[in-house]
């Protein structure tokens, strides 16, 4: 019969096997996406116009498109969003109607499909407002996408921040938004910018809304109002239409490599939020 | 030498939803005293105390009938600058709670969101509050180090010294010593003893020896209600009600 410890040993095992698991099948996908693409990224391939469609050339005008829409994207969404967390925290009744509903809303909102916000771009923003396939119709499409999770993280760390702070400060003489200031928002940022991270992660990430919204344009955009192809657009295109496999692993890399610094940066601020917590205790 | 009175309530009563925390509390606070509020957890000391700078708002659903003066001034009027009331009665609570930030900002906090800004003015006000809460010897040499890393008296000292700096003229203190060792505990009771000179201090404790050794004045709640409201001495040496000679004889509570 095994004894207690034993049996932890074996679930020990167990998990450590399960674990292993799963790293390996990310390594198993990022190797053979390296493995693929490495042999067509280079500095010309980062920097060079697609030519014939991107069966030749680099995809620089798809990272400039990809950062483009990001950009737009965030600089709506994250002031919006970082708002609405500090109204809802900071300011409105927890218990009112309105604060369930936005919150209710928010929760829906985070789990629509991608798929489903493309549409509504592209009726809304595309044809509606006839903004055409643009990088304003698709940066906004991705706004309105991340907007849940930026103002869900910045809940989040909102509600992280003891609510000693707000007491103390508040019994200085301080009016709210000073405590906002000075006492809530610092030991949130970290938070706050994990979920942004995130959010870029899922923004650059996102294909079928954007090519519903922003095209898939090969030229160069020069303003919010032309159309672009991001690179998850250009590698879905490319694998799709059987132009060159070869390219699209490529693009695959670079964008992995685009994701992993960000979750990179996202676990760096995170570190730093769990680091100040543990400094109080 | 006649008395002043600094705080009066008068009928306060408070309810947190359709909860009655408070029944009709009518006390006077002397200036420059010690006024120990004592009572079994629940009893709405706290409460009482939270109304006198107007804390209680903070909690959705709360509602106050009844008025507070201070100086003879209701504080509960429409036009009373809540902001300015809270810079009159500083106050402490029981969990020291230093900002993440360094111990000179921490006690510079109140000044700078008051609009002080000359670096020269903040410092000599920082070193006097520091000097005042019995704190500055210790940290003198490290002002610019976070004050999260200081112990749990030195932070409890430090939140008086960011309270000081505001330059109040009451201070609350709710159980300020609850979270302190011992020796903490009688740093923080000689140093209240010693503000008592510049400053009206309101205290809840929940420790009764505390109470008759700190205060001039004790209060006595119980359920919401003022049970008795005499000098400490009195209270406990010949307390009028039987609830009261109940609960310092240790029957209850």
């Amino acid at each position: 019969m095994p004894t207690a410890r034993t049996y932890e040993k074996i679930l020990t095992a167990l998990f450590w096997f399960i674990a292993l698991v799963i790293a390996g099948i990310l390594v198993a996908i990022v190797g053979y996406i390296v493995w693929r693409g490495l042999g067509v990224v280079d500095l010309g391939f980062i920097l060079e116009a697609p030519r014939r469609a991107g069966k030749e050339g680099g995809i620089f005008t798809a990272i400039i498109g990809t950062l483009y829409l990001t950009a737009v994207a965030l600089i709506i969404a994250v002031p919006l969003g970082v708002g609405a967390a500090v109204y809802l925290e900071e300011y409105s009744r927890k218990a009112s109607r309105f604060n369930t509903l936005v919150n209710l809303t928010m929760e829906t909102l985070a789990g629509i499909p991608s798929i489903v916000f493309g549409l509504f771009g592209f009726v809304l923003f595309v044809i509606f407002l006839n903004l055409g396939w643009s990088i304003l119709s698709g940066g906004l499409t991705l706004a309105l996408m991340v907007l849940p999770t930026i103002t869900r993280t910045a809940q989040e760390a909102l509600r992280s921040v003891p609510v000693e702070y707000r007491e103390n400060s508040l019994a200085l003489g301080a009016g709210q938004w000073q405590t906002i200031r000075r006492v809530v928002l610092p030991p949130a940022w970290p938070g706050i910018v994990t979920g942004v991270i995130l959010s870029v992660g899922r923004a650059v990430g996102e294909t079928a809304a954007v090519l519903l919204t922003a095209g898939s344009s090969l030229n160069m955009p020069g303003s919010l109002s032309d159309p672009a192809r991001s690179m998850s657009v250009h590698l879905y295109i490319l694998a799709m239409e059987g132009l060159s496999l070869e390219k699209a692993f490529g693009t695959a890399l670079l964008v992995v490599v685009l994701i992993l610094i960000i979750n990179f940066l996202a676990n760096l601020s995170l570190r730093r939020l769990t680091g100040s917590i543990r400094q109080d205790g | 030498m006649e008395e002043k009175i600094k705080l009066k309530s008068q009928e306060l009563s408070l309810f947190y939803g359709t909860f009655q925390a408070l029944y009709n509390i009518n006390m006077e606070i002397e200036a420059q005293r010690v006024t120990a509020l004592i009572g079994p957890s629940g009893c709405g000391k706290s409460t009482f105390l939270r109304t006198i700078n107007r804390l209680n708002e903070l909690i959705d659903g709360t509602t106050t009938r009844g008025e507070v003066y201070l100086d003879g001034q209701p504080i509960y009027d429409r036009d009373v600058d809540v902001v300015a009331l809270r810079k009159k009665v500083g106050m402490v609570f029981q969990k020291p709670s230093v900002f993440p930030m360094s111990i000179y900002d921490n006690v510079a906090y109140g000044p700078r969101i008051h609009g002080l800004k000359s670096r020269s003015e903040l410092d000599e006000i920082v070193e006097n509050s520091l000097k005042a809460a019995n704190l500055w010897e210790e940290v003198k040499d490290r002002l610019g180090s976070p004050a999260v890393r200081m112990s749990g008296g030195q932070q409890q000292r430090l939140v008086i010294a960011r309270v000081l700096a505001v330059e109040p003229e009451v201070i609350l203190m709710d159980e300020p010593a609850s979270a302190l060792d011992p020796i903490s505990t009688a740093r923080l009771e000689e140093l209240i003893t010693a503000l008592k000179n510049n400053y009206t201090i309101v205290i809840v404790t929940h420790n009764m020896q505390q109470a008759a050794r700190i205060s001039d004045f004790t209060g006595f709640f119980l359920n919401g209600h003022l049970v008795e409201f005499s000098p400490t001495e009195e209270l406990f040496v010949n307390p009028h009600d039987k609830r009261t000679e109940d609960y310092i004889t240790g029957r209850f509570g």
